[in-house]
């Protein structure tokens, strides 16, 4: 198959996503808006899990580090400049990431997977606790982000049309830039350290070196999805940084597809749509969503996107006139 | 098993029942009757954010089930326009609060939002609400904000703010002869303004703060601080715990031993509808509270007998702050008559409403937060009996509010 | 503050250690020796503590009340994992940590379905409702002690399976090399199946004992599950010892912590745990894989 056909649905989300604004209602364009910023959220675990095989379960806290970092420092501006504020969240969750994943990476397995939790859980709490940022209340922005060019804000991003654009734009600059890391040779790197540390430290890199700048950038992207949603909402809380947005961001990673840059932004918008309109069917909604999500798991592990090449494998051949090879052992 | 899977028979039993709003309204409307379906009246559309799952589950359903209730009472009609229901699981969680308001408000374009009960809930929600938004009425979540800097022409509250609950604590207390006082509360934004408002009140009437021990919430280890408290030796300690958490606190206090030597008093959610779970423990236990189970108010009685005979469960103060919400909602509506567009004339009605409520009387102060008078209650045989009236009106200060 | 005021914080201090290994005793089982990452560990914990309700609302018993439960956690969680969790142990870490991250909100629900949505308590059973005198207006529950002594005892028993006992070497043998385990003639499947209803079990056993002295509401599990697994990564997998110890230490450390840095209590088991893991990133008595 082409790679033209292979990124076909690519090209033509990309498109729909791009007009829906022209179409949508607010509402939708709003909660569109939620789920790009929830998707490269998603996307910048995907870089720790699918591509440097680092479980991170403690990812919320870079999330929550760069929306509070934007709270913290404009709560009481008569004005938010984007080139001074983003910049500060990024810079603040990229150094929450340096700190975390300096102490992370020394270990492995399921004591990383711990680990990272407990250093989430520690910031949890301290904003939770602490009243100087607004404890467990959060902290209210009533302000968005301006970019002056001369006198004129250039996004106007108070209009959710502008926004939504904004946060695409993000998100598509963020994929771009992991399609480019990935294809250089640290990319090639840390694929090869998921597949076997042991070999690549042998030959001798330093793993832990392309640990750390692995898990740094997916941070400062997080982070990046953190800044978006705060200023979009307009609030931050510290349940931004819960271990349930941890564990509902590798929910969205597996279920699009671990492993592709793609399927975690599937997977954000199966979760986040599910969450919108599954309770509008039963009371007890929490129950189908658990079901579908160990469906998932047990039948489609390499996620919902997994799907399309074995149907567009199926069609080819069909065509040829040949039968599905049996399916082998998951992987 | 929940009452939901009883079959009902008369109608107000089949409202309650009805689950979340567009499975049980899809079905109440081929199932109710004709004068229901009222010519083209269009129907008035009430969001409701409430919490289903989760620890919060209980009172978010007996709000709704209460509010229902009212409205069932008045033949399901808001100043003759029928009702539709748009009922949401806020599962209490702030990080959905915002997503889940803006669904009511900008999807299904409701005239009236009725939630939550998470203070934190409460702040995205009315925050998205004020000004333009929909009439919005809280029915349970107190911080102060939200009719202080928070507060909006079309925002309202029937339950209570923080200040209400900690601040007729001081004066009640020394009146009971206790001078010397611990105070332990969930160290969360609600707690910490109850501690405050008591504070408030305590120290200036001649009081003296032993100690405060604010503990990690919702956590419900409190062994290390009872002994504390224990050491201090205080007459008294006045606590905020709610839920699951108060009744592990009363159990504890009374396992260490505590009751005899160390009075407990409360802000009223320590034993407000657990009676059950608390068991002896929480005999003697006084708490501040607008409500109490056996007010001797005929609507008091009668609103508990049709809630118990609707819904199978004993109603209690959120029950009542629901009752109070379709109150004023209906209040409101027949005063224009059931015409939303006459949206200032309906505000002046419901801020000016006097509500015979099962609390007593309950009136709307400027920052459209309740007066009412509040009761010093302590458990007796597992009931929470009236001891007297500890503020009369109890206003709060609004701080912030400017409207 | 006089000794006594220490002393008996002490108690409190190891009293509590005794609870969280109560809690954390299944977790070891699952996630320290089988390593299973078992999310839903606090949903069986609350499972317990309704069944515990529930059964003894009905017989009247609280002992008939565990009596009946406990089969009934082992019929839960062997249904548990032969739908679920047995296609797992071949694949990632992460698909566990989503299956039953999944399988915590399908409980939460099965829970209100059963149960509703009040706060419950459990009475504790008569002859253990009395209390010791410990200061001159402090005394300590004796249902207390008794969980203690039943923490105990299951230290004991768990020690002595694992290590002493033909079924224990099977089990860790089949941790550590699943085909060879296999190869040898012992039937895997049903060794893992036995194992994980026993580490249900004992999650709903824990919640059971705990019962009479928490309250039985909606979510209760969420409460025990983080620090569950905090204890067992402290003291490291694979070691029951280290449980045990890693459960006194977060004991001591909660406690005193309360007590004397009281803004930094929530934060400091986590502290203690990075420390932890920094100093030995296996934990206490884990070994390198």
């Amino acid at each position: 198959m082409s790679a033209l056909i292979r990124s076909m649905p690519l090209l033509a989300a990309l498109l729909a996503l791009v007009l829906f604004p022209q179409f949508g209602s607010e509402y939708y364009v709003g909660l569109l808006t939620r789920i790009i910023i929830i998707a490269l959220f998603a996307l910048s675990l995907d870089l720790l899990i699918g591509y440097t095989g680092l479980v991170s379960f403690g990812h919320a806290a870079f999330y929550g580090i760069g929306g509070y970092a934007l709270a913290i420092a404009f709560q009481d501006a008569s004005v938010i400049p984007l080139w001074q504020a983003l910049p500060l969240s990024l810079a603040a969750a990229a150094f929450a990431a340096l700190v975390i994943g300096w102490i992370s990476i020394r270990t492995s397995g399921i004591y990383f997977i711990m680990i990272t939790l407990a250093m989430a859980q520690m910031f949890f709490y301290f904003f939770f606790e602490s009243p100087r940022y607004g404890g467990d209340d959060g902290i209210f922005l009533f302000l968005k982000p301006v970019l002056m060019v001369g006198s004129e804000d250039i996004l106007k991003l108070d209009q959710e049309n502008n926004f939504y654009y904004f946060a695409l734009s993000c998100l598509v600059s963020s994929y771009l830039l992991l399609v480019m890391i990935l294809r250089a040779p640290f990319g090639k790197v840390i694929k090869a350290i998921k597949a076997n540390e042991h070999r690549v430290r042998a030959l001798g890199y330093s793993t832990s070196g392309y640990k750390l700048v692995s898990f740094v950038i997916a941070g400062t992207l997080a982070g990046l999805a953190g800044f978006l949603e705060g200023a979009h909402s307009g609030y931050v809380n510290p349940s931004y940084m819960s271990w349930h947005e941890s564990g509902v961001c590798i929910a969205m990673v597996i279920l699009g597809g671990m492993g592709t840059l793609y399927g975690p932004i599937v997977g954000a918008f199966i979760i986040v749509l599910l969450q919108n309109f599954l309770p509008e069917l039963t009371e007890h909604w929490q129950l189908l969503l658990g079901g579908i999500v160990i469906a998932v798991v047990l039948f489609l592990p390499r996620g919902a996107t997994s799907l399309y090449p074995r149907i567009c494998d199926l069609i080819r051949r069909s065509r040829r006139g040949e039968r599905e090879p049996q399916e082998t052992a998951d992987d | 098993m929940s009452e939901k899977n009883r079959q009902g028979i008369t109608r107000r039993d089949f409202i309650v029942q009805g689950t979340v709003a567009t499975a049980g309204l899809a079905a109440a409307s081929i199932l109710v009757p004709a004068p229901f379906a009222i010519g083209a009246q269009a129907k008035v559309k009430v969001g409701i954010l409430l919490p289903y799952t989760g620890t919060y589950a209980k009172l978010g359903t007996n709000i709704r089930n209460a509010m229902m209730m009212r409205f069932a009472e008045a033949g399901n009609m808001l100043g003759g326009r029928p009702i539709e229901f748009v009922d949401i699981d806020s599962e209490a969680k702030p990080a959905k609060a915002q997503q889940l308001t803006e669904k009511l408000i900008k999807r299904e374009n409701v005239d009236f939002l009725v939630g939550p009960v998470h203070s934190v809930v409460g702040m995205a929600m009315v925050k998205m609400a004020r000004g333009a938004g929909p009439i919005t009425v809280i029915p349970n979540a107190g911080a102060d904000q939200l009719t202080g800097v928070l507060c909006a022409p079309n925002v309202f509250r029937t339950s209570f703010s923080s200040y209400q609950m900690g601040y007729p604590g001081g004066p009640a207390m020394i009146e009971d002869g206790h001078k010397r006082v611990v105070l332990m509360y969930w160290n969360y934004g609600f707690g910490k303004q109850v501690a405050a408002a008591f504070k408030k009140s305590f120290v200036p009437a001649g009081g003296t703060i032993v100690k405060e021990i604010p503990t990690p919430f919702p956590k419900v280890d409190f062994q290390a601080y009872l002994t504390e408290l224990a050491a201090l030796k205080p007459d008294a300690v006045y606590t905020f715990y709610a839920g699951g958490g108060a009744v592990k606190f009363v159990k504890d206090f009374a396992a260490a031993g505590l009751k005899d030597s160390i009075k407990l008093y409360g802000a009223g959610f320590l034993t407000e509808g657990l009676g059950a779970a608390q068991g002896d423990a929480a005999e003697g236990v006084r708490t501040i509270l607008h409500y109490a189970d056996s007010l001797e108010n005929p609507v008091n009685q009668r609103f508990r007998t049709a809630f118990k005979a609707a819904t199978g469960s004993d109603a209690d103060v959120y029950a009542v702050q629901g009752y109070d919400a379709g109150e004023l909602i209906l209040h409101g509506m027949n005063a224009v008559k059931g015409d939303t567009g006459a949206r200032a004339e309906m505000i002046r009605a419901m801020e000016t409403a006097e509500i015979d409520s099962p609390r007593g009387k309950l009136r709307f102060s400027a920052s459209h937060n309740p007066i009412h008078d509040i009761y010093l209650r302590e458990v007796v045989k597992g009931e929470n009996r009236v001891v007297r009236v500890a503020a009369k009106a109890q206003d709060d200060p609004a701080t912030g509010c400017s409207m | 503050m006089e000794l006594s005021f220490y002393l008996v914080q002490l108690l409190n201090a190891v009293q509590y250690g005794f609870l969280l290994f109560l809690v954390a005793s299944g977790l070891t089982l699952l996630f320290g020796i089988m390593g299973i990452i078992n999310l839903a560990h606090g949903s069986f914990y609350m499972v317990g503590a309704y069944l515990a309700y529930w059964l003894t609302d009905l017989t009247g018993s609280f002992w008939l009340a565990i009596l009946l439960g406990l089969p009934i956690a082992l019929m839960v969680g062997y249904l548990v994992e032969r739908f679920a969790i047995s296609f797992l142990y071949q694949r990632d870490h992460l698909y566990q940590v989503l299956l039953t991250f999944a399988l915590i909100l399908v409980f939460n629900e099965l829970q209100q379905i059963l149960w509703g949505t009040d706060v419950h308590g459990v009475v504790i059973p008569e002859i253990l409702a009395g209390s010791i005198p410990l200061t001159d207006n402090q005394s300590y529950p004796i249902y207390r002690l008794f969980i203690s002594a039943a923490c105990i005892a299951i230290a004991c028993g768990m020690y002595w399976v694992i290590q002493k006992t033909r079924l224990g070497m099977m089990i860790r043998a089949g941790a550590s090399n699943r085909e060879m385990v296999q190869a040898l003639g012992i039937d895997v499947n049903r060794l893992f199946a036995f194992v994980f209803s026993l580490g249900v079990a004992l999650a709903a056993f824990a919640g059971m004992l705990a019962a009479p002295v928490d309250s039985v509401y909606p979510g209760m599990g969420e409460n025990v599950l983080i620090i569950s697994f905090v204890v067992v990564v402290i003291g490291g997998t694979g070691s029951i010892k280290g449980t045990f110890v890693g459960a006194m230490l977060i004991g001591l450390v909660s406690t005193f912590g309360k007590v004397l840095l009281p803004e930094m209590a929530s934060i400091m088991v986590y502290a203690l745990m990075a420390v932890i893991l920094l100093w030995r990133p296996h934990g206490l008595f884990g070994r390198a894989a």
